[in-house]
């Protein structure tokens, strides 16, 4: 062979594992088909939750959406339901997440901007104007204030004639990856898993078609977790509020089924076949997990339920509409993964919230994927693949080699109280950005086939500046009409029932009711639970 | 040889946003380029970024902002700079910054804004060529 015949790439995985330029029979060693796959809907569902998917449903296909105030956000619905879309997704304004009200003096700057705010439930209702709760489902992108929301929702419903028992959607109340990644914390992690608890406690009884917890490994990944570590935190969170509710005396057959997840594909290091069998492999590993450590019978307990997020960490300013193209492939590796519900990071992102033509592209490059591929024809059709199937017995390993670890380490509430687990994740993500800056991991467009770039105008979307005045009048009427006595009364009893130990959420209603604000129900609760003190983590 | 002044910098998170791996990145590159970096925490006010940027006698506060709120945010703080005299100080903004906000902000009097495009090295370049006059002094 002549010496100047270059051999092939070296290729490692990012589990570090040599990756070969082709698979064969060999791979994996000790396959059986029964005992590894199965068919889908069948233990251990590593190639899927239901035995039909997509022949039956097609996944939710979900745009994140909600801007401003609650009109424009309930206007934005009625447009994209009239657009096809199956599902609502509802970003709130970073106070509204955080617990503070539009006039108090600390949210002025971010009133409105990323996502609707709250101050009332009068602004709640009005979001729903027009929109009967009992034909769509919504997906609700809240941790710290999750209990008061989802107590909206049930009295918005009620407003309606609709029985909470018939209200469907999901509330993310995943409040330990906010610790990691996101930094919407109010109190402490300690009472803050109680209110998760208490949420899940509540929706098992009273709204039982409700996911009453969606655990996030998006944040995490976008923080610098690699695809496999984001599956398996994510798990490692869900045992702890698993945990938290099996101690009150809930049995794991009532509360595992509530239990849902959302994970990302896509990233500044994505890998197409690793987003697709780490997901596989996070259904078998969940399936053995709930029913050897935990004695789970009911098959809805067994099922790892996720939506999926386009990752919008790997968009680049650079060229944007060739982020158009990255999120085709991310699409395409979620509807390969068994994802249950979508939503396609836009092309616009980096510099903004997405316009309607960017969240539109989104959803029709779903709906290019459903129905003009073929793609959704067959169940799982990666299956069988002498690589991916060996791809996803690493994968598996690796998430129970991870879980390991954390629990040797004292726990992941442990970690993210002395900060060494946001330390870890931020040195990782900078490692990645070496990567990019050195040409070693390339980004096309960033640090490879760049071009002087013709100046294209975005169409940007902006903020309306009197989104706030608006706000601010709104919430100034709603307080001057609401009685100033029953409202401290609802309160004072919030506040007992926290003190007492009790679940919380039967105790909101009153207080929502007399139009108590966000940032007062907060308050009235920090009393109790206390604040949030950051570590240092660099 | 002569010792070089070391250049210390402030990265900052103000206001309620909470995304601050970006600034944490930032920290560990303008370390690994010999800088002292002091990384603030999630929601400080303007008082307190200008309040630490004197007791920590920095030469650069570098303001990280993904949330839509830079505008705001630089108002606010580039008055309490002008109003406790830090007008030595170079102010960098970086996030999520549209780029027809960009002029906005350095008509407020930020030095320097560096969005999604820019690179690590641009940063450090800008800093080192402001601060000690060496190297490029692309904007």
């Amino acid at each position: 062979m002549a010496k100047s015949e270059k051999g092939p790439r070296e290729v490692v995985s990012s589990l570090g594992t040599p990756v070969k330029c082709f698979y064969g029979p060999g791979d994996p060693g000790d396959f059986s088909y029964e005992e590894k796959l199965n068919d889908p809907g069948v233990y251990p569902y590593t190639r899927g939750i239901h035995p039909t998917m997509y022949r039956t449903a097609l996944w939710t296909m979900r745009q994140y959406s909600g801007q401003a105030t609650a009109e424009s956000t309930n206007e934005r619905f009625k447009y994209l339901l009239a657009s096809g879309q199956t599902g609502l997704s509802l970003a709130f304004d970073l106070p509204t997440q955080i617990g503070l009200d539009s006039d108090m003096p600390l949210a002025a700057d971010d009133v409105g901007k990323l996502g609707v705010a709250v101050d009332t439930w009068d602004d709640f209702a009005r979001i729903f104007d027009g929109i009967a709760l009992d034909q769509i489902s919504t997906s609700f992108t809240i941790n710290a204030t999750a209990p008061i929301i989802l107590a909206m929702y049930v009295l918005t419903g009620e407003k309606q004639g609709v029985d909470k028992k018939k209200l469907r959607g999901t509330i993310q109340n995943d409040i330990l990856k906010e610790y990691i990644a996101r930094g919407t914390w109010i109190f402490p992690p300690e009472p803050s898993i109680k209110l998760v608890g208490d949420l899940v406690e509540y929706c098992t009884t009273e709204v039982p078609r409700f996911n009453a917890i969606s655990v996030s490994g998006t944040h995490i990944r976008e923080y610098g977790a690699s695809t496999v570590q984001s599956v398996a935190l994510a798990i490692s969170i869900a045992e702890v509020y698993l945990k938290e509710v099996l101690k009150r005396g809930s049995k794991i057959d009532e509360i595992a089924p509530l239990f849902s997840f959302h994970l990302p594909i896509g990233g500044r290091d994505f890998n197409f076949f690793e987003d697709i069998t780490r997901l596989r492999a996070a259904r078998r590993y969940w399936a053995r997990l709930l029913k050897e450590k935990y004695g789970a019978c009911d098959k809805r307990s067994l099922q790892f339920t996720f939506s999926t997020g386009g990752m919008g960490g790997g968009l680049t300013a650079e060229q944007p509409l060739n982020n158009i193209a990255r999120a085709t492939i991310y699409a395409l590796a979620a509807v390969f993964s068994g994802t249950r519900s979508l939503n396609l990071a836009c092309f616009d992102e980096v510099y903004a919230i997405p316009s309607d033509l960017a969240i539109r592209t989104s959803l029709r490059i779903q709906q290019i994927l459903a129905h003009e591929t073929g793609i959704a024809d067959v169940v799982d059709p990666l299956g069988g693949s002498y690589y991916v199937e060996t791809l996803t017995d690493e994968m598996e390993a690796k998430i129970g080699e991870i879980i390991a670890e954390i629990e040797g380490a004292g726990g992941i509430v442990a970690m993210i109280e002395s900060g060494s687990i946001q330390r870890e994740l931020a040195a990782q993500s900078y490692e990645i950005q070496k990567k990019i800056n050195s040409g070693e991991r390339v980004m096309v467009g960033v640090n490879r086939f760049r071009t002087q770039e013709e100046d294209r105008d975005i169409e940007i979307y902006k903020t309306d500046p009197e989104t706030i005045n608006r706000q601010l009048t709104r919430l100034a009427q709603v307080k001057e009409k609401r009685d100033r006595a029953r409202v401290s009364q609802a309160l004072a009893e919030l506040e007992a029932a926290a003190r007492a130990g009790v679940n919380i959420i039967p105790h909101l209603f009153a207080p929502i009711s007399e139009m108590a604000t966000v940032g007062e129900i907060i308050e009235t609760l920090k009393k109790v639970y206390g604040t949030f003190k950051e570590p240092a983590t660099v | 040889m002569e010792t070089r002044k070391t250049i210390r910098v402030l990265v900052a998170k103000i206001g309620l946003d909470g995304h601050d791996v970006g600034a944490k990145v930032l920290t560990f590159w303008l370390r690994d380029q010999g800088m002292e970096v002091i990384y603030t925490g999630l929601r400080q006010t303007p008082e307190q970024v200008v309040q630490t940027a004197i007791q920590e006698a920095v030469d650069v506060i570098g303001v990280s902002i993904l949330s839509g709120s830079h505008g705001a945010v630089a108002e606010k703080l580039t008055a309490r700079m002008k109003e406790c005299g830090l007008d030595d100080v170079l102010l960098l903004f970086g996030g999520t910054i549209p780029k027809d906000d960009v002029a906005l902000l350095k008509g407020l009097g930020v030095h320097g804004v560096f969005t999604s495009h820019s690179r690590l090295e641009d940063i450090s370049t800008f800093i080192r060529g402001k601060v000690t006059g060496e190297g490029a002094k692309n904007d």
